[in-house]
């Protein structure tokens, strides 16, 4: 989806501007959040790239306009509503209705240790071999899918050389929209600035993406 | 998003607050209500990423890389595997690659699309690493982005950005700054910054503990 989230290579957002003594957390709403999307996502109910997919498809002006933990709220309130953990009304009284739905599981807190350490491996059986091999030249694809995607704008239709051959990966196309199981080869594929910028390129620079196998063909 | 919304506007600041916590915790409420979540993982995750991870985990791999060349290697190899015999590694990091800085070329890690970083080694990313400006920049001008922060690079050193676009991770593992020959591990490091570890930053000598 071509959206507000796609920023590589935008302008007029002027200089970084790194906080001094940054802390982990602006107040204590921020911790929560991040809490409940950990411990909501543990349900099971949706994939990292569905509840990406709802926070990037936020209206561009409120993307641009929250911060990320905004981001997350809002994100987090659209997929549990659309898996019917709850409803929109609820969220707007704050009081809860009879019908409940039921989750496949529940995080408890004394879980939260191993679950952390042991994360969600994205890795899978491949079931065919790799297409591409380091050191291959491949031109990414060009398109503009109305779903989640991981082929950023200023990398389609773009040659680079294959450097990394990373194994095979949940896809994140797919992923996104119920298929949490169908996983595609990964490579890291480098690109030249001048590849991706022209002649406003720093001559210098290189960009690598993580790429999926369908987003590629030889070049 | 905003990268500065911390900074100015106090009054707007408290208000808009208030209006914030007031949704959170209403929905806090009801997914404890609903039984989907237990408020004791909730304080679970909290403690982990304000209290138990963060830049020191990533450091302690730079020192000890700088120190133990076969460890070195197998973290050039394997980065997964070699966090992993210091126990690091598991959720927003079950991937983890490290860019190694060399005289030739320097590595800044980003994610364009949204804000994968790697949480195991350096806990959870600044509010700047999520926001608009260092997303759009850092693949189009690394060397004005990495200047933001105050850093001049030699012309001759290259610049690899790495945009994070799957659930792989990236740390910089900065090159060991002249004259800390002999330094602990411990010693070491210390000078090794969260910036230094996204490529945003070099080692800090002044830092040195």
């Amino acid at each position: 989806m071509n959206s507000a989230h796609d920023l590589g290579g935008q302008m007029a957002f002027g200089p970084v501007v790194p906080e001094p003594n940054e802390p982990v957390f602006h107040g204590d709403w921020e911790k929560r959040v991040l809490a409940i999307n950990v411990a909501a996502g543990a349900m099971g109910a949706w994939t990292i790239d569905e509840i990406r997919h709802a926070r990037e498809s936020l209206p561009p002006a409120q993307y641009l306009s929250s911060t990320y933990y905004e981001i997350w709220l809002a994100a987090l309130d659209k997929v549990l509503i659309g898996h019917g953990f709850l409803s929109a009304d609820e969220l707007a009284t704050g009081k809860p209705a009879p019908e409940r739905r039921e989750p496949k599981r529940v995080l408890k807190g004394e879980e939260v240790a191993g679950v952390l350490r042991r994360g969600f491996p994205y890795e899978r059986k491949a079931e065919a071999p790799a297409r591409f091999a380091v050191g291959d030249r491949i031109r990414t694809i060009v398109m503009h899918p109305q779903h989640h995607t991981r082929l950023p704008r200023y990398a389609r239709g773009k040659t680079g050389v294959v450097e990394r051959v990373t194994g095979c990966h949940v896809f994140p196309d797919t992923g996104s929209q119920g298929q949490p199981e169908t996983a595609q080869w990964l490579y890291t594929v480098v690109f030249d600035g001048c590849e991706l910028w022209g002649r406003d390129a720093d001559p210098t620079s290189t960009v690598s993406i993580e790429a999926w196998e369908s987003y590629l063909e030889p070049a | 998003m905003s990268g500065q919304h911390h900074h100015d506007h106090d009054h707007h600041h408290d208000n808009h607050f208030t209006a914030i916590e007031a949704r959170v915790k209403a929905l806090e409420t009801l997914m404890v209500q609903k039984g989907y979540v237990d408020p004791a993982a909730l304080d679970a995750i909290i403690d982990t990423y304000e209290t138990k991870i963060g830049p020191r985990d990533g450091a302690r791999i730079v020192a000890k890389a700088w120190t133990d060349p076969a460890f070195a290697e197998r973290l050039k190899a394997d980065g997964t595997a070699a966090a992993a015999e210091l126990g690091y590694g598991g959720r927003g990091g079950e991937h983890i690659v490290a860019c190694f800085n060399t005289p030739e070329q320097h590595n800044l890690i980003v994610c364009t699309l949204c804000s994968c970083y790697p949480w195991p080694v350096l806990g959870l990313p600044p509010v700047w690493y999520k926001s608009p400006p260092y997303r759009a920049k850092a693949v189009i001008d690394p060397r004005g982005t990495i200047a933001d922060f105050g850093v001049t690079l030699p012309e001759s050193q290259r610049i690899r950005v790495w945009d994070s676009t799957a659930e792989t991770r990236f740390i910089v593992i900065p090159m060991r700054p002249a004259g800390t020959e002999g330094w602990s591990e411990e010693k070491l490091a210390s000078i090794v910054t969260r910036d230094s570890m996204i490529g945003t930053g070099l080692p800090r000598m002044e830092d040195a503990a």
